[in-house]
């Protein structure tokens, strides 16, 4: 039988042991897990923008660099949707209500499409994505998911292709030019409504609270796109 | 097999069939359920249950005269949260997008009733040459069940064989539908039974 002091002496050379080896390990995995994370994001932009590879082939680390380099214009709008210098890996978007990060889709000088980043709770966890709107300023283009804790199989289909799909084409903005969002109605929406998409069955809560956080991002980003909108830009 | 002598060799073999920990000791049932839709995800989870589980025996049966009696499963547990973070982290920096798909089903290897078990009925009493082949033994014959469960599962949920198209265009043409039920967890659950009353024809095992 060991003494008391031998069980404290030995837990504790354990832990220091187990933790000194922990971090040493995050430290040299850090950097690239960072490189990945950003990838992913990237790769996110590019899919809400409708840029996806081929179902058959898939985009390694460099074809993603690439490709966002080419396509993708980025840079972080004040809260009146002015354009400043900001690098827009600086902000936090989540926390930021004042600089505003846009991600551009230029073809040949000509604007294809805007992605804006949106984040905000569902049932269990903060949803992180990307939403993407036409150069109308008034149409979805798409909404990408790249971080959520959401049940699978229920909250969890917000990142399956046929909920996002529904996106595409809706409209945020009503005929009087209010903002009014995209409703995700529980069950299947009317389809002759350009303001809903079809909810999740059994996700309630997650596509209500996607249904208000959209709106709230949107309403930040709304001086940019009501200058769209009015021909400024 | 001269090489190891009859017990080691049972401590390698007998948890691929024999004694198998998913299909006679049912353990570790919500992970094989989980992480089984596709080949590409049940052999990366494969390879990290059999890397922390061998690893995991072996540093607990080098240490095994050390640890006080009082707070071993708690010394177990620390040993095999550190191996299941570090292959978390891993995983993170060179597959990110496998660990996405893993998402929490790494971490919940800490739970795995198959690692803890293992250490607490094997590696606290023999030695480290052995412990590590039981550990070998027992992921192995995890995966091997994981991933026969995967195979189908993709298979026939998805007509794909390690993510290659094997169903010829012309079923599809022909009226060949994939089978949606294989995809969600009640498909494995069917697989998996499968595959229980297949083994024990062949082993002769019988509930009591």
């Amino acid at each position: 039988m060991h003494s008391n002091s031998y069980t404290i002496i030995f837990t504790s050379i354990v832990t220091i042991i187990l933790g000194s080896f922990l971090s040493i390990a995050n430290g040299t995995l850090k950097e690239r897990q960072e490189i990945n994370v950003e990838n992913d994001s990237k790769k996110n932009i590019l899919s809400s923008l409708g840029h996806r590879p081929q179902p058959e082939s898939s985009w390694t680390s460099d074809d993603i660099k690439r490709i966002f380099a080419q396509k993708i214009d980025a840079y972080v709008l004040n809260a009146k949707g002015d354009h400043t210098d900001i690098d827009p890996k600086s902000i936090d978007t989540e926390a930021d209500k004042e600089n505003l990060p846009i991600y551009v889709d230029k073809e040949n000088g000509e604007v294809r499409g805007y992605a804006i980043p949106i984040s905000g709770k569902g049932l269990w966890s903060t949803l992180y994505g990307y939403f993407a709107i036409e150069p109308d300023g008034i149409t979805a283009k798409g909404i990408t998911f790249y971080a959520h804790k959401e049940t699978p199989g229920l909250g969890g289909e917000v990142e399956k292709p046929w909920f996002q799909k529904n996106f595409v084409g809706k409209r945020f903005i009503d005929e009087k030019g209010n903002l009014v969002g995209i409703k995700v109605i529980k069950g299947k929406a009317n389809p002759d409504s350009p303001y809903e998409v079809d909810g999740i069955s059994g996700a309630t809560i997650t596509s209500k609270g996607l249904e208000s956080f959209l709106v709230e991002d949107l309403e930040k980003y709304e001086p940019f796109f009501q200058k769209i909108r009015n021909g400024d830009i | 097999m001269s090489v190891l002598d009859k017990k080691s060799k049972d401590a390698l073999t007998d948890p691929l069939m024999k004694n198998n920990p998913i299909s006679l000791q049912v353990l570790g049932i919500c992970s094989a359920l989980a992480v089984t839709v596709q080949l590409n995800t049940a052999v990366v989870m494969t390879l990290a249950v059999v890397s922390v589980l061998s690893v995991s025996n072996t540093l607990i049966s080098i240490i095994r005269n050390m640890i006080p009696g009082k707070v071993r499963i708690i010394v177990q547990l620390s040993v095999i949260a550190s191996l299941v973070i570090l292959t978390d982290q891993i995983l993170q920096a060179y597959m990110y997008d496998i660990s996405k798909q893993l998402s929490v089903f790494v971490a919940l290897i800490i739970t795995n009733c198959i690692v803890m078990g293992r250490a607490e009925a094997f590696a606290m009493q023999n030695t480290p040459g052995k412990s590590f082949l039981d550990g070998l033994g027992n992921g192995l014959g995890y995966g091997g069940i994981l991933i026969s469960v995967a195979f189908f599962r993709e298979l026939l949920g998805s007509g794909t064989v390690y993510g290659f198209s094997v169903i010829p265009d012309s079923f599809y043409a022909a009226g060949y539908q994939n089978m949606g039920l294989m995809v969600l967890s009640p498909g494995a659950f069917i697989i998996l039974g499968l595959i229980v009353w297949g083994q024990r024809i062949v082993s002769g095992v019988k509930e009591e």
